[in-house]
């Protein structure tokens, strides 16, 4: 059995792609604590960096601070540095002090930084010996979401990998369906009862809403990706026997009926039965999003690269809401969860893959969309040149996998134009 | 290491971007790792900037560490000369990059650019945002300005008695406390005194107009937190008096006056410059209920100290607790919070706040967003005054918390969040009343707060120690004082049974205490 079950998939993107170096606007991976401290609520996340990273979680969380939150950044102090503090040693004490104050937490992620990274401190080796320990209280290890090595979702990704050598094996003659990405609780609970209705059994959504929720894997493990940033997960569960089952991700009507379809026929689902279930989540979809269609239909869009989400994304507001793609930006392009996207793609839509921000917002003035996808940090200094925006973490932090979210996700596109059709002040024309 | 939840301050590299951001034809390269330009968002979303901080990040990855990382920082500074054309290009390191030691600042000094070049050390492991504003500020100032600077010991010339007497506005920055609006309202003040301002800086200011600062009379050291160190090296070495008295509040506004009028010593009848509606606003019969109010102030150090004045001599609040994050401003605000006998909270431990503010049971929070959340929380009203603040404290309104009119904002600001007057009264009579009774909150605001009351959180909750145990007839008792007293009352009621010796509260041991601290 090959690893990789392809339905219609194409290795390469089709039309035009280039690559740039430069500066990068884009969020380090410890932004994806944001969203997985709240999917898996017994998770404690420690950042072990300075100031910075603290501050970037904060800034990027927009400071929602309505309880003590379950993360943290053990700053790095100038003893540290200089040796004059014993890290391993500092960290045992911050570690003791927060389990000693988080009585409800099972699992604490010791959270790599920049600085971290730089003086070469080895989390998981303390996380190892913080293990034996809090053996019987909680259970520790460790993942970087430096943005010397990762970029904004790539957080989610290193984390889940780092869980990987936890899952129980298998037994041999048993079958279970992994999804691979945070969703939201409601997207979750959608799926269930489509994946009932195909009659495919124990399947697990990683990560769960707990810790403890760990799905076995082993030759009968079939996984499906739910998210597009979790390529490096997904290889080390193929490590560990799994199929990796390629789909369009479950973004749109189409999508969502691709992603499926796929994984009823992995599961060897009779066809028929497949459209039966399909077929009135997918029709109710597809109404959901023609409602937005008018006022998307025609326009011109244009991705910046930030959230990973941008290839797909490109691919249902082509396919399903009539516009134009100018430009897909992406932080990076990993073929193998991306394989299921591509054929779909427009063909001659040019990809850039890395950023050099200046020249690539050049690009954005001179062509002058009707909406670019960017990071928050850029949004406004655009609207104030009369460019309508819509800010990809956005995307991230809503449901808007699954049928009955693609009308949610074309109107999350829609708003913008529509703002601009309503407002008679400000105008920029 | 330290462990934080919650940070009051960036670190200091943002302020160097605050100051940069503050100004005009100033461009910042920031040697930093990819994932820093979060930045940018600090600005462009809460304070809604219409364009990026005028910073170029190298974002360099460990593919970069170990040999291209200085070429990265000798690029961006090209690009940055050739694309932005700044008038001057100033250097840091962040956090990781001081780590990796390229001294982007000597590379810079080193590349024969097109531009002056301002190299800075941001101390990103012992130091904040705060300080990383000031020390930019200072090295930008002092660049610009050391080779105008006159032969130590010289006289500072005498103004021409036909030249109107001029200062200069130092402090202000992009995402300082409505510094946009004080701004305003503090040049409004002085002209009507018949005093220009020369020079606003940062805020709006190039470096071209930093270059005229000597030509003013004075500094006013607006936002000390920023300006502290420049006023001070500009006394020092061009002879310029610094005002600091920062005019915050009726009083200080008067006091501000009096010291501009004597720095440039001119004959100013205070009463005649401007007036505030605060005071009678504040004697008008309907304030009476303010009296007393206990009230926690936590900010930084200007903002804290100022708050506090006005909170007991112009609301007629008492103050019970004060303090700041800002180690910098330490000093002074153990000073002012003696004159309250109180000793003052230093601390940036978000936690320490809130347990404070737990154990105090105040009427009212004067803070910044932190406390705002803490506040919330335990269902207490607040009003923020001070950084860090959160998107809606930017205004789209004239809001200055400075000179007259801010003196007025201050008073509407804070009375605000409050119970009405008579509100109040009637919830202390009638608190059984189905439709308006004090869970529901003050009757302006909706249902703000009511999560911490329906949840029941800490002044419902029996003490800590076992060791006072209130009997279920005082209990009941208890539950009869309004909301918003309660705390106080409980907590009264227990120190009192406390330093009695008594195990057991009853209804006449609350009596007791009520009557024990009614005076």
């Amino acid at each position: 059995m090959s690893s990789v079950i392809a339905s219609s998939v194409g290795e390469h993107h089709p039309g035009p792609q280039t690559q740039e170096r430069g500066q990068r606007a884009v969020f380090c991976g410890l932004t994806s604590i944001i969203w997985l401290h709240r999917r898996i609520q017994d998770a404690f996340f420690l950042v072990v960096g300075s100031r910075t990273c603290a501050h970037l979680i904060q800034s990027a969380a927009g400071v929602m601070i309505f309880a003590e939150p379950r993360f943290a950044t053990a700053i790095l102090g100038e003893r540290d540095l200089a040796g004059m503090a014993d890290c391993h040693e500092e960290l045992d004490r911050v570690v003791g002090e927060l389990i000693a104050r988080r009585s409800g937490i099972n699992r604490l992620f010791l959270v790599g930084s920049c600085p971290s990274e730089v003086i070469k401190l080895d989390l998981e080796t303390a996380a190892a010996k913080l293990q034996v320990k809090h053996e019987n209280r909680v259970r520790i290890s460790a993942f970087s979401g430096s943005g010397i090595e990762t970029t904004f979702t790539q957080g989610e990704d290193q984390c889940l990998k780092s869980t990987v050598a936890e899952l129980p094996a298998l037994g041999a003659s048993e079958e279970n369906l992994i999804v691979l990405g945070t969703v939201s609780d409601i997207v979750e609970d959608q799926f269930r009862r489509l994946f009932d209705d195909l009659d495919i059994k124990n399947v697990h959504f990683y990560p769960g809403r707990t810790a403890g929720d760990l799905p076995a894997v082993g030759k009968g493990t079939r996984v499906i990706a739910a998210q597009p940033f979790v390529g490096e997960t997904a290889r080390a569960l193929i490590q560990r026997g799994a199929e990796l089952i390629s789909a369009p991700f479950p973004l749109g009507a189409e999508g969502s009926k691709a992603w499926f379809e796929a994984v009823a026929q992995a599961y060897g689902v009779d066809s028929e039965r497949t459209e039966q279930v399909l077929e009135l989540p997918y029709q109710r979809a597809k109404r959901a999003v023609s409602v937005h269609r008018s006022k998307l239909e025609g326009k011109r869009i244009h991705f910046l690269p930030d959230s990973q989400l941008e290839i797909p994304m490109a691919r249902f507001l082509s396919e399903e809401c009539g516009l134009g793609v100018n430009e897909i930006g992406t932080p990076f392009h990993d073929q193998l969860v991306m394989r299921g996207e591509l054929a779909r793609l427009p063909q001659d839509v040019p990809m850039v893959e890395g950023q050099d921000l200046d020249p690539a917002l050049s690009r954005v003035r001179a062509a002058r969309p009707d909406l670019t996808v960017c990071g928050m940090g850029i949004a406004n200094a655009l609207e104030s040149e009369g460019l309508r925006t819509k800010w990809s973490i956005e995307l991230v932090f809503s449901p808007v996998q699954g049928f009955d979210q693609a009308g949610d996700l074309a109107g999350l596109f829609a708003k913008p134009l529509a703002r601009e059709e309503i407002l008679e002040v400000g105008s920029w024309s | 290491m330290e462990l934080t939840l919650w940070t009051y301050e960036g670190p200091p590299h943002v302020g160097a971007i605050r100051i940069a951001a503050s100004m005009r034809h100033v461009h910042l390269m920031l040697h930093s790792p990819q994932g820093d330009t979060y930045a940018d968002l600090l600005f462009t979303m809460i304070e809604r900037e219409g364009r990026r901080p005028p910073v170029t990040y190298t974002t360099f990855q460990a593919r970069d560490l170990g040999s291209s990382t200085a070429e990265m920082v000798v690029n961006s500074l090209r690009e940055s000369a050739e694309r932005f054309k700044p008038q001057v290009l100033m250097v840091a390191d962040s956090c990781t990059a001081e780590l990796i030691q390229d001294q982007p600042g000597a590379l810079a000094l080193g590349a024969d650019l097109p531009v002056p070049v301002i190299p800075l050390e941001m101390a990103a492991y012992t130091r904040k945002e705060n300080w990383g504003a000031a020390e930019t500020f200072y090295q930008l100032v002092r660049g610009l300005l050391s080779r105008q600077a006159p032969p130590p010991g010289s006289e500072r010339p005498t103004r021409d008695a036909n030249i109107r007497p001029s200062v200069n506005l130092l402090g202000p920055t992009k995402l300082g406390f409505r510094c946009r609006d004080d701004v305003v309202e503090i040049e409004r003040l002085l002209n009507s005194m018949g005093v220009d301002v020369n020079v606003v800086a940062p805020l709006g200011a190039s470096p071209q107009d930093l270059q005229a600062i000597p030509k003013a009379d004075a500094n006013v050291n607006l936002c000390p937190e920023v300006s502290d160190l420049t006023c001070s090296w500009l006394a020092r070495t061009f002879g310029m008096p610094t005002i600091s008295t920062i005019p915050m509040g009726w009083g200080a506004t008067r006091d501000f006056i009096v010291e501009v009028a004597a720095a440039l010593d001119l004959d100013i009848n205070v009463d005649a410059v401007g007036e505030s509606r605060l005071p009678w606003y504040s004697r008008s019969i309907d304030s009476t209920y303010l009296t007393g109010k206990r009230v926690f102030v936590f900010a930084d150090g200007s903002h804290a100290i100022a708050a506090a004045r006005v909170a007991r001599d112009e609301m007629g609040f008492e103050v019970v607790g004060l303090g700041t994050y800002s180690r910098e401003r330490a000093r002074d605000v153990r000073a002012a919070a003696k004159e309250y006998g109180l000793e003052a909270l230093i601390t940036d431990n978000y936690l320490e706040v809130e347990a404070k503010v737990q154990e105090l049971q105040p009427e009212m929070v004067l803070g910044t967003q932190m406390e705002r959340h803490i506040a919330k929380r335990l269902g207490i009203p607040c009003a923020v005054i001070s950084t860090p603040a959160h998107v809606q404290d930017y205004p789209a309104r004239y809001s200055p918390q400075m000179g007259f009119e801010g003196a007025n904002v201050l008073f509407d600001t804070w009375v605000h969040p409050l119970i009405m007057g008579l509100e109040e009264h009637l919830l202390h009579m009638f608190r059984d009343d189905f439709e308006f009774n004090d869970s529901v909150g003050p009757s302006h605001l909706g249902s703000e707060g009511e999560g911490a009351r329906a949840q029941g959180l800490p002044d419902d909750s029996q003490p800590d120690d076992g060791a006072v145990v209130w009997a279920s007839e005082a209990e009941k008792e208890l539950k009869k004082i309004p909301f918003f007293v309660r705390g106080k009352a409980r907590r009264n009621t227990e120190r009192f049974a406390f330093e009695h010796g008594l195990t057991t509260i009853e209804v006449d041991t609350l009596y007791d205490a009520k009557a024990h601290f009614s005076n």
